[in-house]
């Protein structure tokens, strides 16, 4: 009994949480005209494209999809050097000023760089990258939360394998590749996928350091798009805008989802 | 490996090839007059986001320029709205790669000046070509007697009204309020209620958001002043005409019920006026388009009702030059900027865009004249400017103007009365302003 | 520390240590030039008066400044209502969501990403979506309220509101992604304290009381330290939504500074700002991993 009961309230809340989605998608296909006008916000008398073919012609979606695209990977793949290295040391090396070494790192997860924008703003200043995709990145290339995230994992794989590998001869970069590497892939699929949402969703730090189309991503892009009225919302080019920034992360979500969670669940984060 | 070495050493030679030629140019540059036969790139940053209507007109702009002017091109760079382009405009200058052209807010004036970062436009043009312009655009491009930008995409607020709800309510439609007293009876007249008593059609709405500080120097300017000096270094928030105003624009919402209580959204009004949820508006010019467009029944435009007097402020963008850059970028530039002035070019913006034409000669032009007589609704604005005047500008004008924006919010919701909030302001205000004394 | 790391005490082992060092080289190298040197900058600079062009010592005038700004205390209080209002509800969701979505009828799958899918949206674009959806009259919600003949607030332009509004779209926003933290919680959760527990006849949400909650108290503490994070940190909203209006009523602690910084070009007001967010945010996780950390047993 308790249990249907709570079934059906999850359903409904989850429904509730739903709504905006469907909301947007419907009214990004019907005339700017209806949207004001219709009674029913769910209903369309007129579908039309019209609305993406305008936000399509109006925003340059390729170069920031592109842009959006080269700084997610570049973030995620610097990451993921300076991430393993790191989590390799502190899981199974021993040296001097670990403590230390491990609050400095603490400290970033306490103070995200998101948060100094201004100093980090006035740095990229003094070393000429404001406007560039570069200046997006470099401040998000060390993580102290994939650090960790890792190391736990790390921890977790028996020192002996790591020992065998060495009697047999292995570098430790190989006992890496060919040991923790593979052990720990839940931990790196459920790290890079946040890491590419985050970075995905970005805002106020690419906002403040780009000056054009060329090194803006998709969402500084968007919200001036959205801003540059002058004379009134636009709805209903404003929410094609947005589904189309969207839909690659719900598509990719949607489509590894099951993957998504399970890695989410076992990557020993808690 | 070695190609690239190979490589980098022959761009070197170009490169110190090219700069030689440079300095050995000037002599040859400065005979032939002016921007004479050296190439000139002109970076011209321009407040609209990119691949929209404007950014076509602006490319086949700069393209007729470069035909009749065949060394000197022009890069258009779309900056999106005017916040963020006068930021991305800051930061170049700070980083002294200034721009050499760019459209940006009138009222960025001071802050622009205060950065040391204008080009003295004054001996640039003649006084006749200043003439040209109408007096009420000119005011915000100087300082005293400096001029510093030249008009370009300009507007001010102008009444809306939906003449089929005029009807409805027994209200001649070919009469819009002329005065307060009218507009706020006629206001009474057009609130209608559904059974349920909420209210179905607003009489007013004035937007709240974003521009309520120019809203309320119309509102001050019909009571018969400015409230500002022309100086940039003194306000004057708490004189009786800018309280009367802000009084008015409170008591529409919260006495007279004819206005939805609270803040109103600039962006929205154009649409509750357009769904005929409101029945007049204020808003500004560069929206007749978009209503003429959109709007299903007939409607009419009127200049803003007056208290003592007419009157509105101007607003929108002007043209500014940059001052760290060439001697032939700036005669470049200056050619740009008589061209983008002259009468057809104006007349063709204004009916493209919107915008109020800024030269009295545009009005001349037969384009423009035809258009007029076609959609007189665009006439009005122009003829409105005779009681135009500038709009709020300072230093400091970003905090200024945030100031001002609070507490006009806090005394539209209720949390102060007009009084409180207006000698608020003029403290704050006095505060940023003291050091430019 | 495992016990090769024990017979080791006592002889420093350089090559280890040089090794370690070189390995953590990459990470520090973009830890020190983008937090620590900014941290240092952010302190330096609240020091001074910096117009445009040059730059005075003035030693604490801008602090005395700032803490003599209403619109700051405004906007710390703003940051305080939405940390109490975002934090213990959301975790709230986060939990109940966790414990039903943690099986495998059919249909649980869809649910999941129901809670979860808010999470990957931008913020930016769920603030175009959530304007709408509070637009007086036309918006989502006023529609759904007239059904029932309720008229509805002026959602965004009321002081009264606006916090509320917003603290219900984070919510929305958030409350999924805690509940992936719960359920990796609840698989290392021990199966035979469950089964004991029932067979002894608990009620559910007794069972909930005193074995579940109280086991789930590290992923608690974690989800509280990212979401009060969280709470100063999401500011993108109000650049699309309000700008921190209507006279200040939504505005937040790292919006005021980036109005400071590129909308009025104080640097030095920006910098002290800054630093005290360094201070407020410091704070808070060290009295979480200190004290906090310290009452919840593993």
């Amino acid at each position: 009994m308790n249990n249907i009961i709570n079934r059906v309230i999850i359903s409904i809340i989850g429904l509730i949480f739903l709504v905006p989605l469907v909301w947007t998608v419907v009214t990004s296909f019907t005339p700017s005209v209806e949207v004001i006008t219709r009674a029913n916000p769910f209903s369309i008398k007129n579908p039309t494209f019209f609305n993406y073919i305008s936000a399509w012609d109006t925003i340059p979606f390729m170069r920031y999809y592109f842009n959006t695209i080269i700084i997610v990977v570049g973030i995620l793949a610097v990451q993921l050097f300076t991430v393993t290295l790191a989590a390799y040391a502190f899981a199974r090396l021993n040296f001097i000023g670990q403590g230390f070494i491990f609050i400095l790192f603490l400290v970033q997860i306490m103070i995200p760089p998101d948060i100094l924008i201004f100093p980090n703003y006035a740095i990229m200043k003094e070393l000429g990258l404001i406007d560039s995709k570069l200046a997006i990145m470099l401040p998000y290339w060390a993580s102290a939360f994939g650090v960790f995230l890792l190391r736990q994992t790390f921890k977790q794989i028996p020192m002996e394998l790591d020992d065998a590998t060495k009697v047999d001869g292995c570098r430790w970069y190989q006992t890496l590749w060919h040991v923790y590497l593979p052990s720990a892939k839940p931990t790196f699929v459920a790290f890079g996928l946040i890491s590419v949402s985050t970075h995905w969703s970005n805002f106020m730090w690419p906002l403040v350091v780009t000056n054009s189309v060329e090194s803006r991503p998709l969402t500084v892009g968007i919200a001036i798009f959205a801003q540059s009225f002058e004379t009134g919302a636009q709805w209903g080019t404003v929410t094609a805008a947005t589904v189309l920034v969207i839909t690659p992360l719900l598509a990719a979500f949607f489509l590894f989802q099951r993957q998504f969670v399970e890695s989410f669940m076992h990557s020993g984060i808690k | 490996m070695k190609k690239i070495i190979v490589l980098v050493a022959m761009f070197a030679l170009i490169i110190s090839a090219c700069s030689k030629e440079e300095s050995n140019n000037p002599g040859s540059s400065q005979k032939s007059g002016g921007s004479g036969d050296k190439a000139v790139e002109l970076e011209f940053y321009f407040p609209v986001a990119v691949g929209g209507p404007i950014t076509t007109i602006i490319d086949n702009l700069a393209k007729d320029f470069e035909k009749e002017n065949e060394n000197i091109t022009i890069k258009p760079i779309y900056g999106g709205s005017y916040q963020d382009t006068v930021t991305k405009v800051m930061t170049a200058v700070q980083g002294n790669n200034a721009p050499d052209i760019a459209v940006l807010l009138s009222t960025d004036l001071y802050s622009l000046l205060s950065m040391d970062a204008l080009e003295d436009l004054t001996p640039r043009f003649t006084p006749e070509y200043f003439n040209g312009f109408y007096d009420a655009f000119m005011g915000n491009t100087k300082s005293g007697d400096t001029v510093w930008s030249i008009p370009f995409q300009r507007s001010t607020i102008v009444l809306y009204y939906n003449k089929d709800a005029f009807k409805e309510a027994g209200l001649d439609p070919e009469k819009a309020p002329t005065n307060w007293t009218e507009m706020r009876e006629y206001a009474k007249a057009l609130t209608t209620k559904d059974a349920g008593g909420n209210v179905s059609q607003w009489g007013i709405e004035i937007p709240s958001t974003g521009y309520q500080y120019w809203m309320l120097q119309a509102l001050a300017l019909q009571g018969g002043d400015n409230i500002m000096s022309t100086d940039g270094k003194q306000v004057s928030f708490n004189q009786p005409h800018v309280e009367e105003g802000l009084q008015m624009y409170m008591d529409l919402g919260q006495t007279d019920k004819v206005m939805p209580e609270g803040i109103i959204e600039w962006a929205t009004v154009p649409s509750d006026f357009i769904s005929g949820k409101t029945a007049m508006m204020y808003h500004t010019t560069g929206n007749l388009t978009k209503v003429k467009n959109e709007a299903a029944f007939d409607f009419g435009v009127a200049f803003l009702p007056a208290n003592k007097q007419y009157g509105s402020p101007t607003g929108g963008g002007n043209l500014y030059v940059f001052k760290d850059i060439p001697e032939e970028n700036k005669q470049a530039a200056a050619k740009f900027i008589e061209f983008l002035t002259q009468p057809e070019r104006v007349a063709q913006w204004s009916m493209e865009t919107g915008y109020v034409g800024t030269t009295k000669a545009a009005y001349e032009t037969d384009v423009l004249k035809t258009y007029v007589e076609e959609f007189p609704q665009a006439k009005i604005a122009r003829d409105q400017l005779e009681y135009a005047h500038s709009e709020l500008s300072t230093y400091q004008n970003g905090q200024v103007t945030k100031l001002f924006n609070d507490n006009i919010q806090a005394a539209l919701q209720g949390d102060m009365t007009a009084k409180e909030a207006l000698e608020k302001s003029q403290t704050q205000a006095d505060e940023i302003l003291k050091s430019f004394k | 520390m495992t016990n090769r790391s024990l017979s080791l005490k006592g002889k420093i082992n350089w090559k280890e240590n040089i090794f370690a060092y070189a390995l953590l080289f990459p990470s520090l190298i973009f830890l020190v030039m983008f937090t620590f040197y900014p941290i240092i900058k952010s302190i330096y600079s609240s020091f001074l008066s910096s117009s445009f062009k040059n730059a005075t010592f003035v030693g604490f005038d801008q602090y005395k400044h700032v803490f003599q700004d209403e619109v700051f205390y405004k906007v710390l209080t703003n940051n305080m209502l939405l940390a109490i209002g975002t934090v213990p509800v959301s975790i709230f969701f986060a939990i109940y969501f966790a414990i039903w979505v943690n099986n495998k009828t059919k249909g649980t799958g869809l649910l999941r990403a129901a809670f979860f899918y808010p999470t990957l949206i931008p913020m930016i674009a769920i603030a175009n979506i959530w304007l709408f959806i509070y637009t007086p009259d036309f918006g989502l919600l006023d529609k759904f309220l007239s059904v029932f003949g309720i008229n509805g607030a002026n959602w965004l332009g009321s002081s009264t509101w606006v916090m509320f509004s917003m603290i219900v779209m984070l919510i929305w926003k958030e409350a999924g992604f805690f509940m992936l933290f719960y359920l990796a919680g609840l698989q290392n959760l021990p199966g035979e304290v469950y089964e004991a527990a029932k067979i002894e006849g608990a009620r559910p949400f007794r069972i909930f009381r005193t074995i579940t909650f109280p086991l789930l108290m590290p992923t608690t503490l974690f989800v509280m330290v990212i979401a009060t994070t969280n709470a100063f940190k999401m500011v993108d909203h109000l650049y699309i939504m309000t700008k921190g209006g209507p006279n200040n009523a939504s505005n937040l602690l790292l919006f005021h500074i980036y109005e400071t910084a590129f909308s009025f070009w104080d640097m030095g007001k920006a910098s002290v700002l800054t630093v005290i967010l360094l201070v407020i945010l410091l704070s808070i996780s060290i009295f979480n991993y200190a004290y906090l950390d310290k009452r919840i047993h593993y």
